[in-house]
């Protein structure tokens, strides 16, 4: 496991930060087989999300290999995912 | 896999040889705590109910009460009532022996005041003990077991390490024929969906779904939104961003097996697997329940640190990081953190989690027993009267 980034499934398309995270910043993380590069854009603290990839507005986030919400505006590779560019997934009631 | 447990009458084991001093109600809670101290071995099980309960809540309060008192980890128990209350010693006792529990009974009104309440009920304390304490572990098949696992006081870790390598570890005892159960249904909100598509039957989707809504139902009732609740202030400033992403990290708890019955508050499943009960997120609440229901051990992780026990049940914490074990090494029993220092990974942390619960379950004590934890709470549901 990285001891910078967690990712926890190979669906997901955000990691956890392990260590805060400086501006400019490139890490490696392994996501299923593969390495992924990734350059971080901004301070991200300890215990908070950096997108893996490009996320286009409504997009779902994908953490745990499901969805934790969508993405309220583009999120780019590298940026913190957070409550100001994330709101929770619409609610079903029946599963139908 | 086996472990050193009691074989107790119709094919139940227990891990703990208990002998219980329950007061039926609150008007009793002083006698039964005075008996206890005078018969050291005892436990003594204090709450606040047992009369003024409306509809429904009193069929739900016998259950959690004769669930706990029928834990098989509990040998004996003595009831303390008072006499007029609602759920007295008599028909909490008639119950305690139709499941096939040893009990006596003393009601305070019936005795010449405390007094003589605790000297009589003394003696049959030391009764029930000198009966009991002869009891031999034998070796026993962990599908024997069920472990019920829960989270409390999480940080942003705990979704991450261990709570999954709990995961793992219930998988392990299923893959076994044990059993396990998860309750906190606040948290499996934004993760229904999840958890409905490993239903094990078309009545367990739509119980998973019924005990959801009716929470989420529940909290609108009361003209809140508990996706503006949740995730927590402190949650958020943590990194935790939605409701879902936080119930998708506690889910993970039960691990990876189908689910295979929903149960209510306190009741007890009739199938062996993955049990979910429906009930609230409130560490000792929750814990009560599902020793009711008839857990033998508890695993409980934590991220910022909760010292919550059971006096029925062994409580086997768990922490998801380094520094907190670091800084409470006198009460967490195995660091999940290690995960994130490269020591140990998910799968490793889980296998030595489960070989923590057969020695537990063994005889093993845990720091929450050390300490002398025995927090006890039942959920209430009505108002009291």
């Amino acid at each position: 496991m990285s001891p910078d980034l967690l990712v926890v499934d190979a669906k997901d398309n955000v990691a956890t930060a392990l260590r805060p995270l400086e501006e400019g910043e490139r890490l490696e993380t392994k996501v299923g087989g593969s390495t992924l590069e990734v350059t971080v854009s901004e301070p991200i603290a300890f215990g908070h999300k950096i997108a893996l990839v490009d996320l286009e507005r409504g997009e779902q986030v994908l953490k745990y290999g499901e969805v934790m919400g969508l993405a309220t505006q583009r999120i780019a590779r590298g940026q913190h995912v957070h409550v100001h560019n994330v709101k929770g997934p619409e609610t079903r009631r029946d599963g139908s | 896999m086996k472990f050193q447990g009691y074989r107790r009458g119709n094919g139940r084991v227990g891990v703990r040889n208990h002998v219980l001093v329950f007061p039926t109600v609150i008007c009793a809670a002083a006698v039964a705590e005075k008996i206890a101290r005078e018969v050291p071995g005892t436990v003594y099980l204090g709450h606040q109910h047992g009369c003024g309960h409306l509809g429904e809540e009193q069929e739900h309060m016998i259950r959690a009460m004769v669930g706990s008192c029928t834990n098989p980890n509990v040998a004996g128990v003595l009831l303390v009532g008072l006499g007029c209350e609602m759920l007295s010693a008599e028909l909490l006792g008639e119950k305690l022996r139709d499941a096939g529990q040893r009990v006596e009974t003393i009601t305070t009104q019936e005795m010449l005041g405390t007094a003589e309440a605790i000297g009589k009920g003394a003696e049959l304390a030391r009764k029930l003990l000198e009966e009991t304490r002869g009891a031999q572990r034998e070796p026993i098949e962990a599908s024997g077991l069920m472990v019920a696992a829960k989270c409390g006081a999480s940080d942003t870790l705990s979704g991450l390490t261990a709570n999954p390598a709990l995961g793992v570890a219930c998988d392990m005892l299923i893959k076994e024929g044990g059993s396990a159960i998860f309750t906190e249904t606040p948290e499996m909100l934004g993760a229904e969906q999840v958890l409905a598509s490993r239903a094990a039957s078309e009545e367990v989707r739509r119980r998973i779904w019924e005990i959801t809504s009716r929470t989420d139902d529940k909290i609108k009732a009361l003209g809140l939104d508990i996706r503006e609740a949740e995730p927590s202030p402190g949650n958020i400033e943590a990194g935790l961003t939605t409701l879902a992403e936080k119930s998708l990290g506690a889910i993970r708890k039960g691990g990876t097996t189908p689910i295979v019955e929903v149960v209510d508050y306190a009741q007890r499943p009739s199938t062996k697997g993955l049990v979910i009960m429906d009930g609230p997120a409130h560490d000792v609440v929750s814990v009560t329940g599902m020793v009711a229901a008839g857990a033998q051990v508890v695993v409980f992780t934590t991220g910022i640190g909760t010292p919550v026990g059971s006096p029925i049940a062994p409580v086997i914490k768990v922490s998801s990081n380094s520094s907190l074990y670091q800084r409470w090494q006198g009460n967490i029993d195995v660091n999940a953190g290690s995960i994130l220092d490269g020591e140990e990974t998910l799968e490793s942390m889980g296998q030595q989690l489960f070989a923590e619960i057969l020695e537990v379950a063994s005889g093993k004590l845990t720091k929450a027993e050390m300490l002398g934890h025995r927090e006890f709470a039942i959920h209430t549901i009505a108002p009291t009267v």
